[in-house]
Formats: structure tokens, C-alpha cells, sequence
């Protein structure tokens, strides 16, 4: 499959690209320490996965297979639009299939399947400083990262616990990356934060708006905050998947009518089909 | 006649990128190049491919490879040349120059440290030295060849210094590998 030759390969000019690049190469040497880079306009607003689209038209090439999961699901409109666009500026195959893909750009998931050394996952990040609601000022924030002073945030779990009695926290919960730099690990649920520990493939981390990449390199350690008396507990809803069965899974809640009806389902669209039609399969060989 | 860059510019540079990025994010494993390119001499392969896919107008270069190499690189890169202290990309051919004088970047800007490339004799993963930290798993092991004697001892004085520090991409032939500023060097 060819790209449209109206465009350059993957959208981006080549100065772009080289730009980017080198941040990235930056980013993975430092892990967790976001580093500007001069973000383009894109054909999509911001919020709309900008950054993540720049970090995938970067390092993109013919023989990958790109798989865009929105909220855990391929088929969302943000999800769609954007697997059709590097399909059409760059000719490259894509795929749902988390083991079948090369590249997988998400907003706000990471994908139930564990990922392999041969994938790069790409996030779409809306904020990348973690600190932004403690402390507005840029270039305060540059020095409190460049001293690994977190006392503020650590503060903010305690007030969290004192007046909640837990962290408030459900989704986009701070992370230590390798006990040096703290970062936001964009808004996936704290329930996603443990698969961002020593994850064998790349992370990559894009910020349109904000101008900022970050990377996790493989097998990095990520540590969720806590503290030794509260320890970090990820949220799960408590049922199984109404359609999978699976008690291990991210689940959306989805109201069904207006007498207060409601079901849980995977949030991950692929890894709820894969088991649906394994266990059809079984239901099958068994009659 | 100045020699041609990349047969394919935008293709080659995304493969060449793509080896150097899995380089970065897995120090020690040793990446092949496949594309075509007849860099003039001294220039290896793998550095002439490295410095096109990731040099131009915008990331002044030091090189000690002479004024062939040196025009080649100008003419396809656009970048303009640099001394040591302010060059944010490095090709050494010979003798590597002290790490110390390199950019390290500030702690604010860590990302403003150099990124050296040297040219070695040989990589080979399995035997050598050992290399822990982000990227890998337990340990790899890498052996080089052509570098001079106290490179890893002069490379870890540095390591006090993070964020500040300096990554180094050693190129021999067509093959590369990569150590960031995180990773431990222990010889063995």
C-alpha cells in the first residue's frame, strides 16, 4: 500500500521530523524529564492527540503496524480518524490486534495484553507537568524537577488522605520514574499505572499543546506515590465484564436505560472481542 | 564530486532512526543498518548514516574527520560546524576529546547535553563489558574494540552529574549501539 503523494511520508517535512528526533533520542536518555520541542499544527485540534501523532509521524515506517486505541477502544471516532490518516499519509498497515501491532498510540489506556520488546507505545498527552495544579509557573516547576523537590505533591496525597481517607486520585496518578524525575503518566486510571513498571516495550510520551515529550525506556522502574501506612491500591470496578466474563480487566460502567439499569464492560475493545470469540470458539468444539 | 547522501532520503532516515532509537532505549544491543550509502572516507557506514538522519541547520556539529567528510556532510546536513564546547552533535574518527569538556546540559535543561558519536573498531554483544540500567533488563553485555583505555572510568566520573551528562553512540561499519547517560559501565 503506498502513502498519498500529495503529502511527504507521514505528513511531517523532514526538519520536523529530525527535530523531533533528536528529542526523543534526548527524552529516552533521561527518562521522565520532558523535554520542549517545537510542536507543528497539525490537521486536528489541540486535545486531539497532537503531541501523540507528531511522536507516531516521527518515528513511523513502512513495514510497521499501527494499531490507535481511544479509552481503551479502536473504534471511537478519535481512534478511527487517526488510524485513517497515517493510512493515508503514510501507507502503513494498521491493525485492532494488540499483538499483531508495532506501534500502538493511545489516549488514556494501556492495553491489557502485555506488550512485547518489538512494540512502542506512543501516549497522547493533554498535560504533561505533573505539578501543574500545585504550581502554575513553568519555570518554578523546571527548578523544583531539577532539584527532585516533590514535597508539594507528596503534601497533596497527605491532604487527599486526611480529608478522603485515600488518594483522590483515579486516573492520571504522579509516578516516580527511575526514583529520579516525577511524571505524569497522562490521564490512563491509576488501575493502568503497575504496567508502566519495567514494560518491555517503549514508551513515548507527546504533548501537542503543551510542547513537551517524555519517554519511560523499557524495563524502567515506575513507582506509583504512596505512603508506607496507605499504600497504592488501584481502582477496579467490582464485577466482571458483562460480555467477557473477565474479573482482571478495566471496566467502563455503561448506564443502559433510564431506571437506573447499568452494565460493566472491558474497556480494552480488543482484549473483550479476543476472549468473546475464544470462548464462542470452546462453546462450538464442546456442542 | 561530493559523494550522494541516503538513495531513498526519507525512508533511509526513518530506518536509520528507528536503529537508533531502539539503540538509545536498549543500550548495549547492537543494531544493523541495511541501507545503501558510500560515505566518503573516514566515515563509516553507520556514523555517515547517523549524522544524516540526525544533523542540520538547526544542531551544530564538530568532526574530526577531515575536509572531504566534512564538506559532504555540510553540503547534505546544512549544519554549521562547532567547536567541542558548543557542538551539540560530535563525530570522533580518532581519539574521542575529554567527555568533561562536552555540553552536559544544566540541571533545568538536561537535554542540552552532547551526544558524541564515536567511530570504534568493532561491536560485539555477549562478551565485554556489563551494562545495567534503564532499558535493560538484567544486564547486557557489549565489546568494543578502538576506543583508548579509561574511556569507562572516564565516562562513569561523569555519572555523579545526572540529569547533566553527555550519550554516546558508537558506530563500527555498518552496525551501532548506544550509551545513554544512564547507563553503568562495568568491565569485565
Amino acid at each position: 500500500m503506498s502513502h498519498d503523494p500529495g503529502y511527504n511520508f507521514a505528513y511531517l517535512d523532514e526538519n520536523t521530523k529530525r527535530m523531533i528526533r533528536r528529542t526523543l533520542l534526548k527524552a529516552v536518555a533521561i527518562p521522565g524529564h520532558q523535554v520542549p520541542f517545537g510542536a507543528r499544527e497539525m490537521p486536528l485540534p489541540y486535545g486531539w492527540g497532537t503531541g501523540g501523532i507528531q511522536v507516531t509521524a516521527a518515528i513511523l515506517g513502512p513495514r510497521d503496524v499501527l494499531k490507535v486505541i481511544d479509552q481503551g477502544a479502536d473504534d471511537t471516532t478519535n481512534a478511527v480518524s487517526i488510524r485513517r490518516f497515517f493510512n493515508r499519509v503514510a501507507g502503513v498497515a494498521t491493525t485492532t490486534r494488540t499483538p499483531e501491532a508495532t506501534v500502538i498510540q493511545t489516549r488514556h489506556r494501556i492495553p491489557e495484553a502485555t506488550l512485547t520488546e518489538q512494540q512502542i507505545l506512543v501516549y497522547q498527552v493533554p498535560m504533561p507537568e505533573p505539578l501543574f495544579r500545585l504550581e502554575p509557573r513553568l519555570t518554578e516547576t523546571r527548578r523544583m524537577h531539577a532539584l527532585a523537590d516533590y514535597g508539594l505533591m507528596h503534601v497533596k496525597l497527605y491532604e487527599d488522605i486526611a480529608r478522603h481517607g485515600h488518594v483522590a486520585s483515579a486516573y492520571n496518578y504522579p509516578v516516580m520514574v527511575q526514583e529520579r524525575y516525577l511524571m505524569s503518566p497522562s490521564p490512563i486510571p491509576a488501575f493502568d499505572n503497575p504496567k508502566m513498571h519495567r514494560m518491555p516495550a517503549l514508551q513515548l510520551f507527546g504533548a501537542g499543546r503543551e510542547k513537551k515529550i517524555y519517554a519511560v525506556p523499557p524495563y524502567t522502574a515506575v513507582r506509583s506515590l504512596d505512603f508506607e501506612d496507605h499504600p497504592f491500591r488501584p481502582h477496579r470496578a467490582d464485577a466482571p465484564c458483562t460480555l467477557c466474563g473477565s474479573r482482571t480487566s478495566y471496566l467502563d460502567e455503561v448506564v443502559t436505560d433510564d431506571r437506573g439499569g447499568r452494565m460493566f464492560v472491558c474497556s480494552d475493545t480488543d482484549y473483550c472481542e479476543d476472549r468473546q470469540s475464544t470462548q464462542a470458539a470452546r462453546g462450538e468444539q464442546a456442542a | 564530486m561530493i559523494r550522494p547522501a541516503f538513495v531513498e532520503p526519507v525512508l533511509d532516515a526513518q530506518d536509520c532512526f528507528r536503529a537508533v532509537l531502539e539503540a538509545m532505549s536498549r543500550p548495549g544491543r547492537v543494531q544493523r543498518l541495511t541501507m545503501a550509502l558510500d560515505a566518503p572516507a573516514p566515515l563509516a557506514p553507520a556514523s555517515a548514516a547517523v549524522l544524516l538522519t540526525l544533523v542540520d541547520a538547526e544542531a551544530p556539529l564538530w568532526l574530526d574527520a577531515g575536509e572531504e567528510a566534512e564538506g559532504w556532510i555540510r553540503f547534505h546536513a546544512g549544519c554549521p560546524l562547532a567547536v567541542q564546547a558548543e557542538a551539540s552533535f560530535l563525530l570522533a574518527t580518532g581519539t574521542p576529546p575529554a567527555l568533561a569538556d562536552l555540553r552536559q546540559g544544566s540541571d533545568e535543561t538536561p537535554q542540552d547535553g552532547a551526544t558524541l558519536i564515536i567511530q570504534v573498531e568493532s561491536l560485539e554483544e555477549g562478551a565485554g563489558w556489563h551494562l545495567t540500567g534503564p532499558g535493560i533488563e538484567k544486564e547486557h553485555r557489549l565489546n568494543v574494540t578502538g576506543l583508548p583505555p579509561g574511556f569507562a572510568s572516564e565516562r562513569s566520573r561523569l555519572a555523579k552529574n545526572y540529569p547533566r551528562g553527555v550519550d554516546i553512540i558508537l558506530c563500527a561499519g555498518d552496525r551501532l549501539a548506544a550509551l545513554p547517560r544512564t547507563t553503568r559501565i562495568e568491565e569485565g
